[in-house]
């Protein structure tokens, strides 16, 4: 179904595919060991990985629709269409995963200044400095606006001092976006400021958080007088919560194209689950797995129709709440009736299943982290239907 | 590329259909009917049919406006939002769908009747309480140079009325499609007095005569015209239940903002913001599959079929979850006769119904999906 447009495009990439991604890449692995997620640090786990990233970075490809100066292949939405399809075709590995790409990069392109982004995106894109968010508090959870991490105006710097939780591989990452309050004054949301900080530095370290999945990708990460230069702030003083906005509603897309990406282009439920069932025959677990995955393709479609709306120019605004609300509520189930499929051998850590029992616990928290479902419903009913606060 | 979003195009007609029926067929239009127990307004579908509703897929050879499937599910969608009554379905998209798979002046004739709002058909396949053309018992007996037709329909929308019907049989080898008028001799229909209040007819075929020029496509190959049609009507009806779910949702939301308990309006209470949020939630999810559903069959009608289960599908889930909430938040005034919600109810399990069930169309999307 697509257009002479792209047909040119498209013979080009399965070209450039063929020659330049390498045996090893054409796995499709999803699994946590399989992703590439970059950094200072980062250790490839193979000569194949390390290739396939230089490759891919190379024709800005690790952020297709960037533009090319920062790092980007410039394509046009329907072009990332037949990138995605043509990268699955062959079933390769994403390149390089990060929240550089996911979250920081598209708020540093509509927020940063040209400076800032030909600074720090093209890193992000050749999987050189590998980001994660400060977002969440101890005492800011749903209630995200009400930070207490304070930022001191000291002429030149920022002084910052305080702590965050739940971010997300800070003890891998070079550097972190955080929120900010510079203004204990101001109402909650008008006194906060999104600063971009080197974690390298004194006045910052950072604890993993076991969780219940048995790994752990969550840390606390405490600043002590760290020191933060005056041009690491992205927007205006004090109007961080707009850039944190803008970002949630990516991270929001991310968490439910993750959780979705069982939708659309993933593999069909009643595939996975015949594996373990010889012929599916139980039949309550059939019918949930049908009803599974009808949602599921009707959430795939969904997210394929925001973005065509968004890139006709029709925004889809608080449609990021409700894809992450429904996204991640099916991923949930998804991975309940995949371990009811499992039967005992999902029940063991590294079993006959893999790391089903992990993956099914790391589901859980898709419907709290960047948002829970409790949240994404009250946004959903003040924003879109108007219903008083 | 086969965009999710409306055209300019279709935008347009929405606007358009909706301005038209917000004054010629409001929801109280329907009222007036069910109170006289009317179930066809001619003079509205001829002015559907001046507008090119009726020819919505009938050829501009023909006389029809062709604007194709996704612009049909368009127009069903505003008609679904104000629960109108219209043969849109059975005549404009089912038939005509069905009379396009044909060559011949014959078809030709008929899609330009339908086109011009002369001919209203309904679909006859039903035996049973489920819908199941391949389970069709229905007989149509070699004889002479033609057919003898035994046997009994039910759940016919449109039957009582319809001027002719399309009725699937078994034929020595198959089954086969006849398009036959409804007053042919030995063709006797009763009316359903339905929960909805719409034209449904119960009908019995006794020894009815049929030749070879009655048969739609050819004999034993039925499917070859009605799958097309039959996707034609599920994408349609899944139209209308979309818009449906949406006029039931606005009352809902509307109502929510206004009425007032415990001094405030109840819309102030998260319990319900809740309950309307996930149902906008279901709504818009299920809009993408409808949208999805009509670009198929425009582009790829041969790989339609899942598109077009799923799309079926989730409108009755979503119209169902949208019935039953806006009862339970509009509270009591939601049970009574003189409330419009119970029609939006009424009509949502009967297009549950119609053209396949939630288990009918799962069981597509399964066997397409691997299960």
């Amino acid at each position: 179904m697509t257009g002479d447009s792209t047909d040119g495009f498209r013979a080009a990439l399965r070209d450039w595919l063929q020659a330049n991604c390498p045996e090893e890449m054409r796995d499709g692995a999803m699994t946590e060991e399989g992703i590439c997620w970059g950094g200072k640090d980062w250790v490839f786990t193979s000569e194949a990985q390390k290739l396939w990233l230089e490759r891919c970075a190379a024709e800005g490809y690790t952020v297709p629709t960037w533009p090319v100066e920062y790092g980007g292949a410039g394509l046009s939405r329907d072009q990332e269409k037949v990138f995605n399809e043509e990268m699955s075709a062959i079933n390769a590995r994403a390149p390089l995963q990060s929240f550089g790409i996911w979250m920081l990069g598209p708020a540093l392109l509509h927020f940063g200044s040209h400076e800032q982004k030909l600074h720090y995106l093209p890193p992000i894109a050749r999987g050189e400095v590998r980001w994660c968010q400060g977002y969440s508090e101890p005492g800011a959870g749903s209630d995200l606006a009400n930070v207490q991490t304070k930022g001191e105006d000291k002429g030149d710097h920022w002084l910052i001092n305080g702590q965050k939780i739940w971010t997300s591989y800070a003890d891998k990452a070079d550097w972190i976006f955080a929120l900010v309050r510079t203004d204990r004054e101001a109402p909650k949301h008008k006194g906060i400021s999104f600063l971009l900080c080197d974690m390298n530095q004194a006045g910052v370290e950072t604890r993993p958080i076991k969780m219940i999945s048995g790994i752990s990708p969550f840390c606390e990460t405490f600043f002590t007088d760290a020191v933060i230069p005056k041009e690491q702030i992205v927007g205006e003083v004090n109007k961080g919560w707009d850039v944190a906005k803008y970002l949630l509603t990516h991270e929001r897309e991310m968490i439910s194209g993750g959780a979705g990406g069982l939708a659309g282009g993933g593999r069909a439920l009643g595939a996975i689950l015949s594996e373990t069932m010889d012929g599916l025959d139980d039949a309550t677990l059939r019918a949930d797995a049908m009803r599974c995955e009808i949602d599921s393709l009707a959430i795939g479609l969904t997210l394929e129709r925001y973005k065509d709306q968004s890139e006709a120019g029709q925004g889809a605004g608080d449609a990021s709440a409700m894809l992450k609300y429904m996204g991640t509520e099916l991923n949930k189930q998804r991975h309940e009736l995949m371990m009811s499929a499992g039967g005992s051998d999902a029940l063991e850590w590294d079993g006959p299943l893999g790391n089903r029992a992990g993956d099914w616990l790391r589901t859980k928290a898709n419907s709290i982290e960047g948002g829970t479902s409790e949240v994404m419903l009250s946004i959903v009913s003040r924003r879109v239907l108007g219903l008083p606060a | 590329m086969n965009k999710l979003v409306l055209s300019e195009e279709e935008t347009m007609l929405a606007d358009m259909a909706r301005g038209f029926l917000d004054g010629a067929a409001p929801v109280s239009k329907f009222r007036e009917m069910r109170d006289a127990g009317q179930t066809f307004d001619r003079a509205l579908w001829k002015e559907m049919a001046d507008m090119g509703w009726a020819g919505v897929l009938v050829p501009e050879d023909a006389g029809g406006s062709d604007m194709g499937f996704a612009a049909a599910n368009v127009i069903a969608q505003e008609m679904g939002k104000t629960l109108v009554v219209s043969p849109f379905l059975s005549t404009a998209v089912i038939a005509a769908t069905a009379l396009r798979q044909v060559s011949g002046a014959r078809a030709k004739d008929a899609l330009a009747r339908i086109a011009a709002g002369d001919v209203t058909y309904a679909l006859a396949v039903d035996e049973g309480i489920k819908f199941d053309p391949d389970g069709t018992q229905m007989e149509a007996r070699a004889d002479g140079n033609g057919f003898c037709l035994n046997g009994k329909k039910q759940f016919v929308v449109d039957g009582v009325l319809a001027d002719r019907l399309l009725v699937l049989a078994r034929t020595e080898n198959g089954l086969t499609l006849f398009d036959i008028p409804a007053d042919r001799a030995g063709v006797e229909r009763t009316a359903s007095n339905m929960i909805d209040a719409r034209d449904a007819a119960r009908i019995t075929f006794d020894n009815v005569e049929a030749t070879g020029d009655d048969v739609l496509g050819a004999v034993d190959s039925a499917m070859d015209v009605l799958k097309p049609a039959l996707q034609a009507g599920q994408a349609a009806l899944a139209a209308e239940m979309s818009g449906l779910s949406a006029g039931a949702f606005g009352m809902t939301v509307g109502y929510l903002k206004e009425r007032k308990q415990f001094g405030v309006e109840i819309g102030r209470f998260q319990a319900l913001q809740h309950r309307a949020a996930h149902l906008w939630c279901e709504i818009e999810v299920t809009a993408s599959a409808i949208l999805n559903a009509g670009r198929m069959l425009d582009s790829d009608p041969e790989n339609a079929e899942l598109a077009v289960s799923l799309a079926k599908a989730r409108a009755t889930d979503t119209a169902k979850l949208a019935v039953i909430e806006g009862v339970q938040m509009h509270g009591g005034i939601g049970m009574t006769d003189a409330y419009d919600m119970g029609f939006y109810m009424k009509r949502a399990r009967v297009g549950a119904e119609w053209l396949g069930d939630y288990s009918y169309h799962a069981e597509k999307i399964a066997a397409a999906r691997g299960f």
